[in-house]
Order: structure tokens, then sequence, then C-alpha cells
């Protein structure tokens, strides 16, 4: 379903690593999760300061999702993806010279209270001693429960940003983007300048959120995405049928998706017929191995959603972890950056207190302060809608488990006290998304149905492997005498 | 500190699966217990264990208690009108050597001697039979046919509703002080209140050792994290629960193809926190064995691990029965990683003890007398 997009000559230096897991280092000043923004940041830096620094980042090269092929992009440092994607790789340069071991094919799917990490590489499990971790793990899309999404064809539109970014692919067919907030519109920006026809915007921005997002309006004004947002908001509405509005959506089709259906507040109603459905309604952090670390998760009633419980600066109640980025809550790649070096500055004056580059604080606690202006305003006004994250009864609130709205809520009727209870009736959450896309959805769902906050409900308890290890990967792990003691009978 | 008004026959501090039954048969009696959760009922061993409903290679004592509980589950929607997700598939028992073959061999023939035929000793034939996917090296084992799996927290959801549409009480996100015996009432103090009953039942699992302190009884309960894994779907290749002899395991194919594995090393209970904390080093072990005896389990992807807090004790045998050192006291605790089939029955133990001051079953070995003379001893 997928067409070659005409590509210029890909980015030339070279970002391979030969790192393999039997090189790994047993035991680091630092190890860093993720080389998006917030880990590239904190691994140059820390690694400037002369700690020794492991950065590690499941994907080919770094830039994370924001900056996702930033070193091998097929579309070149051309018009498609905007001068603010090429930034990243700046990021990306100067991590490569700092001095950090970059693992990139890393995956990391445990990390204990004493900051041991479990990583794969090449199918070889290892353990991992860290002194300070910073986990910049970042953002992932808020599920978009509506009827049909579970459907061949109906994608996230971040999802179809990444095959854009990495592999210059674009879907065939008609495409229609559906939802809220700026990487929707980022998106449809970046197929229009690569001449990629859209159907139309199905904009589900509820009305009164321009009212709520008012009073943050001059933030915004001063942050250094308005400009760019107000004129990549101009360039698609002047190329593109925009259905603002929308209410209700709901994917059509029986072997994949055919049409979308829609409903506004203004009381249109109407049916787009489709091959491709993009869905998106904002990011919220990935928490998983946060969590799973012994982070607790705060609910967040701005961002309607859950994040590890941290300061400014990242630092958790765990002794030594800390959490930079998107991950810590949603702030953007410009933020992330900043959080990433505060991060990384906290690690640097824990093991080398005399650092010069301590100095360096104030700079960078004011350009996360000017990186941050304006999200109160963005926040307000992408609030996704109530009846967009609480689906109704018969629609897949589960996709690895297929399990309904009504199935929640009739569970809950049974007695059933919270998300992590839920996990034994109808087995949410421990499926191969680990409560990624249905993590908020089913919290949502049980707090509505009992009456209650998602605060008060809570959130799936996440707990290694974060991400999905295969029994040959872990029995590759080094054999370990004390194992041999401890035997569990019964 | 205010006295509860409402005062119950009997207070049940802990709401795991045996206060939730011990409650349900309470109220099956016209007895009413009011239940002391500090948690939520199920929240630890009881709720998140493997769910294995096994007669299968149990110590000797408990083998009369486990044959009375097989009887309850096989009729569960009747006692708690909920099936408790309970499915009989069969439990096996695989021998790896000549070896194992003979200890079990052993121990089918000292069942029959006193009088249990449930278990059953099979060849290589029937183990393929059986276990379609089972390694070349197993040469045999045991099964015992009529055995299965529940879910465990729908199971102590289940007890605890039934017991509460019988007649009890619970009070959840309430943790229990010491209990002090005065005038002839048991006092508990929770938050600020005094909750009294003239009778007190100890089923407080990782923490009963707390309880059983206050009552002049201290015991060497240790406290442990038994550890699981489940895996993403995959092709039907096992519907008997299985185990093996010589090394811990404990593996389970869900009908939606997912693999419970349990059963092996075990890793850190953390109580006070209310944590457990993974040990991968020893989940890679479990791992091992995993796909020594199911070959095709080298390639399942594992989705999710986790552990629960549970007692053990030195004997890996439970604490049932009356209290030495108080009057009025009963003790369910301890049940080492395998309490979770005894449940039904336990409750009715208790029940029958309170209620009558003796049980039909067998109950002398578990009694927490044998702490107290180990300590004489020792002392």
């Amino acid at each position: 379903m997928t067409a070659q997009f005409p590509t210029s000559d890909t980015v030339s230096y070279d970002t391979k690593s030969d790192t393999k897991a039997r090189d790994l280092p047993k035991a680091v000043d630092l190890a860093v999760v993720g080389a998006g923004p917030a880990g590239l940041a904190a691994a140059t830096l820390a690694a400037s300061a002369g700690l020794s620094v492991l950065l590690l980042d499941e994907n080919a090269g770094p830039g994370g999702q924001v900056y996702r092929a930033i070193t091998t992009s097929p579309l070149g440092e051309g018009r498609v993806l905007g001068p603010d994607y090429w930034s990243g790789a700046a990021l990306a340069r100067e991590m490569l010279a700092s001095g950090a071991t970059y693992v990139p094919g890393a995956t990391v799917w445990s990390l204990s209270r004493e900051l041991e990490l479990g990583v794969s590489v090449g199918g070889q499990a290892h353990l991992v001693q860290a002194r300070r971790v910073i986990l910049a793990t970042g953002a992932l899309e808020r599920p978009m429960p509506i009827p049909g999404w579970t459907l061949p064809g109906v994608m996230t539109a971040g999802g179809a940003q990444t095959l854009l970014k990495s592999s210059g692919l674009v879907p065939e067919g008609r495409i229609v983007l559906a939802g809220c907030g700026p990487l929707l519109w980022l998106l449809a920006a970046q197929y229009l300048e690569a001449g990629v026809r859209l159907e139309a915007i199905l904009d589900t921005t509820a009305r009164e959120n321009w009212r709520a997002a008012l009073p943050e309006a001059f933030g915004f004004l001063t942050s250094p995405y308005f400009r760019k947002g107000l004129a990549l908001l101009r360039k698609v509405r002047a190329a593109v049928r925009i259905i603002s509005g929308v209410t209700t959506l709901a994917a059509e089709g029986d072997e994949s998706v055919t049409a979308v259906r829609y409903a506004t507040a203004g009381g249109e109603s109407g049916r787009i017929e489709l091959d491709t459905l993009l869905l998106h309604q904002g990011v919220v952090p990935n928490v998983n191995l946060a969590n799973a670390a012994g982070i607790p998760l705060v609910w967040d009633a701005e961002q309607l959603c859950f994040r590890p419980d941290v300061d400014a600066a990242g630092t958790s109640p765990v002794a030594g972890l800390a959490v930079a980025g998107d991950g810590a809550g949603i702030g953007g790649a410009l933020g992330a950056a900043e959080r990433g070096r505060l991060a990384a500055l906290a690690a640097i004056a824990a093991l080398k207190p005399g650092a010069p580059v301590l100095a360096q604080r104030p700079q960078v606690e004011a350009a996360l302060h000017k990186a941050l202006r304006g999200r109160a305003f963005l926040d307000r006004l992408y609030r996704p809608a109530d009846g967009f994250r609480r689906p109704a009864p018969d629609t897949i609130a589960c996709r690895c488990e297929e399990v309904t709205a009504r199935q929640v809520t009739e569970t809950v009727a049974l007695g059933c006290a919270g998300p992590n209870q839920l996990k034994s009736f109808l087995r949410t959450g421990m499926g191969p998304c680990q409560g990624r896309m249905c993590g908020l959805t089913i919290s949502e769902l049980m707090a509505e149905a009992q009456g209650v906050t998602p605060a008060e409900i809570g959130y799936y308890r996440l707990r290694a492997p974060v991400k999905p290890i295969s029994v040959a990967e872990l029995a590759s792990l080094p054999k370990d005498e004390s194992a041999m003691k401890s035997v569990e009978r019964g | 500190m205010a006295i509860a008004p409402a005062r119950p026959d009997v207070l049940v501090i802990g709401g795991g699966l045996h206060g939730c039954s011990t409650a349900l048969h309470l109220a099956r009696r016209g007895i009413k217990a009011l239940v002391i959760e500090k948690d939520h009922a199920g929240r630890h061993a009881s709720g998140v264990n493997a769910g294995g409903v096994r007669r299968l290679g149990r110590a000797f004592p408990e083998v009369p208690l486990s044959v009375a509980a097989m009887a309850l589950w096989h009729a569960i929607g009747d006692l708690v009108d909920d099936d408790c997700g309970f499915e009989s598939h069969g439990q096996v028992k695989v021998a790896e050597s000549a070896a194992d073959l003979a200890v079990l061999a052993a121990r089918v023939a000292k069942l029959n001697d006193l009088g249990f035929t449930h278990e059953e000793l099979i060849g290589a034939d029937e183990l393929r039979r059986l276990l379609p996917a089972v390694a070349p090296h197993c040469v045999g084992g045991i099964v015992s046919r009529a055995d299965g799996a529940a879910l465990p927290y729908r199971t102590v959801l289940a007890f605890r509703n039934a017991a509460i549409r019988a007649g009890a009480r619970f009070l959840e996100g309430a943790p229990a002080g010491p209990p002090v015996r005065a005038g002839g009432l048991w006092r508990v103090p929770v938050g600020d209140q005094v909750h009294e009953a003239p009778v007190l039942v100890n089923a407080a699992g990782a923490w009963a050792d707390r309880i059983a302190a206050a009552l002049g009884e201290p015991v060497p309960l240790e406290v442990i994290a038994p550890m699981l894994m489940i895996t993403a779907r995959m092709p039907a290749f096992v519907t008997p629960v299985v185990g093996a002899t010589a090394r811990p395991l404990s593996f389970k194919q869900f009908a939606n193809g997912t693999v419970l594995i349990g059963g092996g090393h075990r890793g850190v209970a953390e109580r006070d926190r209310n944590a457990t904390a993974l040990d991968f080093a020893k989940l890679a072990f479990n791992a091992r064995t995993a796909a020594e005896i199911f070959p095709i389990m080298a390639g399942a992807q594992i989705m999710r691990a986790w552990a629960g807090i549970e007692a053990r004790m030195p004997d890996d045998l439970p604490v049932i029965g009356p209290s030495i050192a108080s009057e009025a006291a009963y003790h369910a605790f301890g049940f080492s990683a395998h309490g979770f089939q005894l449940g039904p029955i336990v409750g009715a133990i208790l029940a029958d003890l309170i209620a009558t001051g003796t049980s039909a079953l067998p109950i002398a070995p578990f009694s927490i007398a044998r702490f107290a003379q180990a300590a004489a001893k020792a002392g």
C-alpha cells in the first residue's frame, strides 16, 4: 500500500556502530536510554564532562521519533521534512563526536532500582550496571479508539510520518487525516510539500478549546513554535478540504478501511471514501520503563495522561535515576534537549562535583523556559475530546485482546477495582502492546464507570520486560551461581 | 479510639483467598465475619499467582485437604456463583530421566498405599500423547487428569463477593494493628477505630508472622516473591498444566495461545514497600528450563514478568488450625507458594473449627505447635 517517494541523495556521513552486545561495558557512570533530542543532549554533555556514558537506542540511527533517521533519511536535507527536522542533525553530530559509547539497535527491556539494565543487542541479552541512569524514552501517540480503528488501512499519523522520514514512503490511494494536534498538521504540510494529495482533514479540535486556550495565547505568541505553526496551518488550509468541529468518527470497511463517516458539532455529517485513514490526537509520555524501574506515575490533568513523578530536572524518587524529555511530560523537541542537559548536569554534579560545565546550568534553565513557552496554549487547544478518549460501548479499547469498552465497564460492575485487576479478567495490557495502546483508555473508562478521576483509579503497574524479549534471548544471559540456589517449590 | 459499631462474630485479618473463603464459609453457617485487608482483596499472592489447581505432587500431609478442595473446585459455581475461570485439562509432571521416573513411581506407589489414586504413572508414549511438543529426552511422568487451573484474581473476587452476599463485611485499604485479647474479646485497631469480636482469624499471608507474634507464638516465616512470565500468543501446543520433577517449573498455555511460565526461581520481596523486584538472572534460568522441556518455547516472546508477595514456612507446609498461645484465635497462612488450590477447603476447615471446635480433615500436621516445639528445642 505504500509507494517509494522520489528522494535526493542520502546524507553521507556514516553513523553505523560496530558495538556488539559482547562489547557492551559491564559498568558505566551514566547510561542514557533513548537517542532522541533529550538523550542525545544528555549523553553529549555528560561525555564532554568526562563521564563514561553508554547511550542505548533501539533504532538503527540517532534521532528518536522527532528526528527519526536524521542521519540516513532518503529525503535528504531538502524541504519536505522542513528545517526543524534537520536541526536534529546537529544534536546527532555532537553526540557522535562526544566520546559517548553509542549502541543503536539496543533494546532496553528492564531496569532495576539498583540501576542494572537488561539490554538486548542482536539477539544477545546482557546486564549493565550504571551509577546513574537517564531515561529519555520519549512520547507515544495517544490512542484514538474510534469504531473501526483496528481495520487495515487505518494508521496513526505518527506511524505514517515514520515511514516518510525513514523510508520516504507515503500510503497509496486516497488519504484522509483525522484528529487534532500539531503533528497532524505537520504531517499534512510534509505530505503537501512532497506533492501528496489529501482528500480531507477531519479536525476534531473542539470549539470550546479555543476559549480555554485563549488566556495562554500570549505565551504561545512568544513561543519558538508560533511562527512555524501559523505558516504551517495557513499552507495546509489553503490546499486541503478541512472539516472542523468533528465530534464523531467511524472507520468503515470489511477487510480493510474503505470510508470514514463523521458528524460535526454544527450538525453536518458525511462519508468520505478513502484508502488510508490516518488518526492522531496528540502524544503522551512513554512511561513503561520509568514505572517498571519504580518511579510512581502521577495523573496530569492538564495533559490528560500519566507521567513519571519527577521534578523539573528530571530527578525521580529512585536514587540515581532521572527522566528527561517528553517521557517526563510532553514539552516538545526543543525543550526535550534542554531537559536532557539538565538531567545530565545533575548526573555530573553527583559524580564530578567540581566539573566546570556545571556553571552552564542557568543558561540551560533559561533555554528550557523559552522552549516551553506556549505549551499550555497547545495543551488546551488540542485537548482531545472526551468522546475520542473514552470510546462508545461497542468500540474496541484493547486491540491486543480485542476487548470492547462495554466489556471493561461490565467488569467494573463485577467489582473489579482497577486496571491491574482488569488484567486478570480481560487480559488488557498483557498483550504485545504492553499497555501502550490501551492504558489511558482503560484507566479513563474505569474511572468514568466508577465515578472517580483517573488519578484515583491509577494506571497499569508496569513491569519488565518493557519490550518483548524471546525466551531464547533471556536464556542467553550468563548463568548466575546464585540462581541455582534459590529454588521454588510447588 | 472509638469502638466500631456493629460488632461481628469473627475478625479475619487478611483479604486473600483464605480470608475470603473463611468469611464465606462462616457466613454460610450464619456466623458474621469482618475481613480487614490492608490493600484490596487479592492484591498479593492470592491474586497474582499462576492459578494452578493441583493435587499433583503435593506433600503427603496436604493430599487429603487437596483432594477435598478439588471436589469443591469441580462445583465452584455452586459455592461462589462464578466459574472462577476454572478449567480442568489435567496436570502433568514430566520425568526428564530414568532417575526422575523412579522418584515418581515411588511416589505414586506410596499414594496408592494411602488410598489415593488421582496420580497416575505414565510412560513415554502417553506423555507424548498428552504433550506432543515435549522434548525428546523426556521419558514419562505422572498425570492427575482432573486437576486444572483457574484465574486467581477472579477467584478471590468471586469468594469475596459471595461472602458479602452471604453477610460478611469487608474493610479494604485498612491496615490492622496488633490484636489484643481483653474481656473475652479480640480488639484490633484499624485507623482511629477498634474492631471487637470474640474470635480472631490470622490469614495475613506474608504479614501473618506479625499477627502470630502478637498472639504470643512467633513463627519462622520467610517472605518470598515467586516470579511469573507470560508470552505472546503461540500456536496451541500444550493443554494440561506442566511441571518438572528434578527442577522447578510450572507451565501453562491459555486458550488464547499465551503461555505462563512460573514455579521457578524467585525474585526479591519487599513487604514493607508492598513491592517485589524481579531477578532477571534467575528468570533466565526459568526461561532455559521452559525451552529445554518445550523446544518450541525458544522463540516465544516474553511480554510481561511479575512477582507476588508470599509467605513460606521452613517445611513448606502451611499453618492451619487454632492458636496454641491464645484462646479463640485461628491461623491460615504460610502456604509456601501452593495455597491457591486449597483456598476453598481451608475456609471450610476454619469455619468448622470456629463453629464446632473440630474438623473432619486431618489438620494436625499444620499446627503452629510445630514451631513452638522447634523453638523450645533450639532454646
